[in-house]
């Protein structure tokens, strides 16, 4: 039995190993005969063919054999699925919610973060959707995934046996910046995971503007250290004059909260030049909203 | 039966109306289109292989060569063109129509008129994704899926690349039609079914496929386009549509099309073994039967694509169920390859060794797919770079190699010219080497959880892509080698006679290239 750094690891290695090994066996079989025969039967060493057309009891063999086979490895496939698909009923649940591009994953007590963190020794279910197109998450260490369909909820479950930091990738292709919505998988002796749960956003020493852009996957296209991603930085936007295009003309304006909230509210009615117009109407309350300008304001 | 010396002229020699470019365009032998298919689908064969080697290079360093949003239209437009254009038409409409009239002792197809339109309606339909790629919008980024709502809210040309699809589905239609209406009713007198080459054979279950198959792939690609155009939302949940159904129907026609491209290629490996074993098929019935019975079992098993897709548990099982109960028939088919050359008398001309790396190639392509076609290893596996080399191994191991073996059994019969055995097995050589650099490691990579259709990625996989671009390298210098030795027979090579290879089929019977109506008298098939 392997076991890996979660409950469902270790099944899914085990079945890929056994499918994999009948696999190699059947093209290492084949590969000799074949090699064995062209070799024995070349031209120089067999100047004569015998014509040799049917065998009957070796045709059904190679038919009903064969059909065994692939029986029993569909069996292997098979025998844990139904463990792996069905979360049990004192499930931890947590919500995904995928947007392009970036990952949300909110708590039962209404908590948001950018970062899964899970406890060890407790089974956890993701209840899954995505904002806007098919997204798909993976976490490759788990050996598991599962698409994020818009109106619809999916889910994947599993039970991290090994504390550590994980890779959690998307894998259905979504648009420009799909190899970058990636996130961590972060699992953690249970006390630590308790005490960061009981934590509020203060505590974190973070700032609520921050984790606003956070939640709502601003970060995934701007950044707050003046590095250029798919959308404008964020550093030092506020108050300077940034060049736009309008309606197909180019103007400049400044970066006052006027212009900030019309282009978080309508994203499409002024493109900062040189960057695609990509941007979402993402959902953002009045307080949301100011809460993120004052953040933005202290990014000089 | 007289026969004057007109008769016996090769059918490059030009008669009826049209001179130069026009008796090409306008003629409707089946030997002039199946030359200009074959022309047109290795011209668009270059410029995929551009692409992918394109592709290759970015990712040794993301961001070096071209930008994110350039790879994202550069591995859509490699795969549209390589699926749409290269190996879905692939093998029927260029050696299809070269030699299945040929060989069932046909003067040409059935319908000769509906085949100069096929011919056009595949040009139109290239002709507008073409287009897609250069106009305003920009080429599409859909990836070759098209998946919704992604390919509804995309701004790039999606409905004018997904119109070219559509008009290619049409053409792939009537070439279905034109092929089983041809083998039912121009048989030669004595041609009976089991009778019949096994070339043929895989072509009339490939006919069944395009012809019932495509028109799902049609209605699919107009709802799309009527999503895009008047917003119709058939699968757009925000107006009661579903994403998952977009998936059903595009595999429901997608998966069937994978034995589009295989099955006649697995024709094309059945006709060369038997010839350079010198021996008849081992297990004639079975292989043909089986051809039937992948393109019957082929329609059911599409949603072994969507395991992970949020499609129900019970309905997965099912699909991988009957995923394992087609491979049993390509297993046979491999069976019965091997022991025909049990006791052969093999001559190691150029067309076996590609045929013989088809075999291995397929197998790999074929059991990776009992791997991934398994429930448990799929959750592991689907959208990482295992399914690219699984389905690389398939394509390009697979129908590919049968390709590059047809070009190098048939040349001769086609250009009436022989070419040189040396530089066809060094090329052989290297873009075996090339491939399996190229494509195994994807294997690799993929089981270590690198998801496909990334532009960049963490920085642990860089070995393995690095090593899988410098197999792009070399497969592209076997692929040079093998097309510099055709072209260079095509102008200098020395004159083939009728039958090179001792082949045991009609096409061997008569001049190399053949006459215009290929056969002086109609043959009479005995024993």
């Amino acid at each position: 039995m392997i076991l890996g750094p979660s409950n469902v690891a270790g099944k899914i290695e085990t079945s890929f190993l056994i499918i994999t090994a009948a696999c190699v066996v059947l093209l290492v079989a084949v590969t000799i005969t074949m090699l064995v025969f062209i070799y024995k039967y070349n031209r120089r060493r067999n100047p004569v063919p015998e014509d040799i057309e049917e065998n009957l009891p070796l045709e059904v063999a190679w038919t009903v054999l064969p059909t065994l086979l692939v029986l029993g490895m569909f069996y292997f496939g098979w025998v844990d699925f139904d463990y792996i698909r069905n979360p049990p009923k004192d499930a931890m649940p947590i919500d995904v919610i995928a947007r392009q591009w970036s990952w949300t994953f909110k708590y039962q007590d209404g908590r948001q973060t950018d970062t899964l963190r899970v406890p060890v020794g407790r089974p956890v279910k993701l209840v899954m959707t995505s904002e806007d197109v098919i997204h798909s998450l993976f976490i490759p260490a788990y050996r598991i995934k599962e698409d994020c369909v818009p109106g619809l909820k999916t889910h994947l479950w599993f039970n991290a046996d090994q504390t550590g930091t994980f890779d959690i990738f998307c894998t259905e292709y979504c648009g420009l910046e799909h190899s970058h919505m990636r996130a961590k998988l972060i699992a953690m002796p249970a006390t630590d995971f308790a005490a960061w749960y009981k934590t509020k956003e203060e505590a974190e020493g973070t700032n609520k503007g921050l984790e606003l852009l956070r939640t709502k996957g601003c970060l995934g296209c701007h950044t707050t250290d003046g590095t250029r991603k798919v959308g404008p930085t964020f550093k030092g936007l506020y108050g300077s004059n940034v060049t736009v295009v309008t309606n197909g003309k180019e103007r400049t304006t400044a970066a006052n909260e006027d212009y900030i909230e019309r282009s978080v509210r309508n994203p499409g009615a002024d493109v900062v030049k040189g960057y695609p117009n990509i941007m979402p109407k993402i959902p953002v309350t009045d307080e949301e909203l100011k809460e993120i300008l004052e953040y933005l304001e202290t990014l000089k | 039966m007289e026969s004057t010396a007109s008769e016996c002229e090769s059918f490059y020699h030009e008669k009826g109306k049209y001179k130069g470019i026009l008796s090409w365009l306008m003629s409707t032998d089946h030997k002039r289109i199946g030359i200009q298919y074959l022309v047109a689908l290795l011209t668009f064969f270059s410029v995929g292989v551009m692409l992918g080697l394109l592709i290759r290079l970015s990712l040794i360093a993301p961001g070096t060569f071209i930008g994110q949003e350039t790879y994202n239209r550069v591995f859509s437009v490699h795969g549209i063109i390589m699926i749409f254009l290269f190996i879905i038409p692939g093998v029927p409409v260029a050696f299809g129509n070269f030699f299945l009239p040929i060989m069932i002792g046909a003067r040409d197809v059935a319908f000769p008129r509906l085949n100069r339109f096929t011919w056009w309606t595949y040009l139109a339909g290239a002709t507008l994704v073409a287009l897609s790629l250069f106009a305003a919008g920009g080429a599409p980024d859909t990836g070759w899926t098209f998946y919704a709502p992604y390919s509804i809210r995309a701004k790039a040309n999606i409905t004018l690349a997904v119109t070219g699809v559509f008009v290619l589905g049409f053409s792939s239609i009537l070439t279905g039609i034109n092929f089983v209406t041809t083998i039912h009713r121009l048989r030669a007198p004595g041609m009976t079914w089991f009778k019949l080459p096994l070339f043929v054979w895989t072509l009339y279950a490939t006919g069944w496929v395009q012809l019932l198959a495509t028109p799902v792939l049609a209605i699919t690609l107009v709802f799309i386009i009527l999503g895009r155009v008047f917003g119709v939302g058939f699968f757009d949940p925000s107006k009661g549509g579903d994403p998952i159904l977009y998936e059903h129907l595009f595999w429901t026609y997608s998966h069937p099309a994978v034995y589009i491209m295989v099955l006649p290629a697995m024709g094309i490996i059945s006709e060369v073994i038997p010839v350079f074993a010198r021996k008849k098929i081992f297990g004639y019935k079975a292989v043909a039967l089986s051809a039937i019975g992948i393109a019957s079992v082929g329609y059911f098993v599409w949603g072994h694509h969507m395991f992970t897709s949020g499609m129900s548990d019970t309905a997965r099982i099912i699909f991988s169920f009957i995923t394992f109960l087609v491979a049993v028939p390509s297993g046979i088919k491999i069976f019965n390859w091997v022991s025909t050359l049990y006791k052969g008398s093999i001559v190691g001309s150029a067309p076996i060794y590609f045929a013989l790396t088809f075999i291995f190639l397929f197998s790999i392509g074929g059991l990776t797919g009992l791997i991934i076609g398994s429930l448990e290893p799929n959750l592991q596996l689907h959208g990482t770079y295992f399914i690219v080399a699984h389905f690389h191994y398939v394509m390009f191991g697979g129908a590919g190699f049968a390709i590059l073996t047809a070009l190098h059994y048939w040349f001769p019969k086609m250009f009436g010219r022989m070419y040189p055995e040396r530089p066809a097995k060094i090329g052989w050589f290297i873009l075996f080497i090339g491939f399996n650099v190229l494509y195994f490691s994807m294997f690799i990579l993929g089981y270590e959880g690198m998801p496909r259709r990334y532009f960049d990625y963490p920085a642990r996989y860089f070995p393995l892509h690095l090593v899988s671009t410098i197999g792009s390298w070399i497969l592209a210098a076997g692929l040079a080698i093998i097309a510099g030795n055709l072209l260079r027979a095509l102008f200098k090579g020395p004159k083939a006679p009728a039958d090179p290879w001792g082949g045991r089929t009609l096409e061997w019977t008569i001049p190399s290239p053949p006459p215009a109506e290929n056969f002086v008298e109609t043959p009479v098939i005995r024993d």
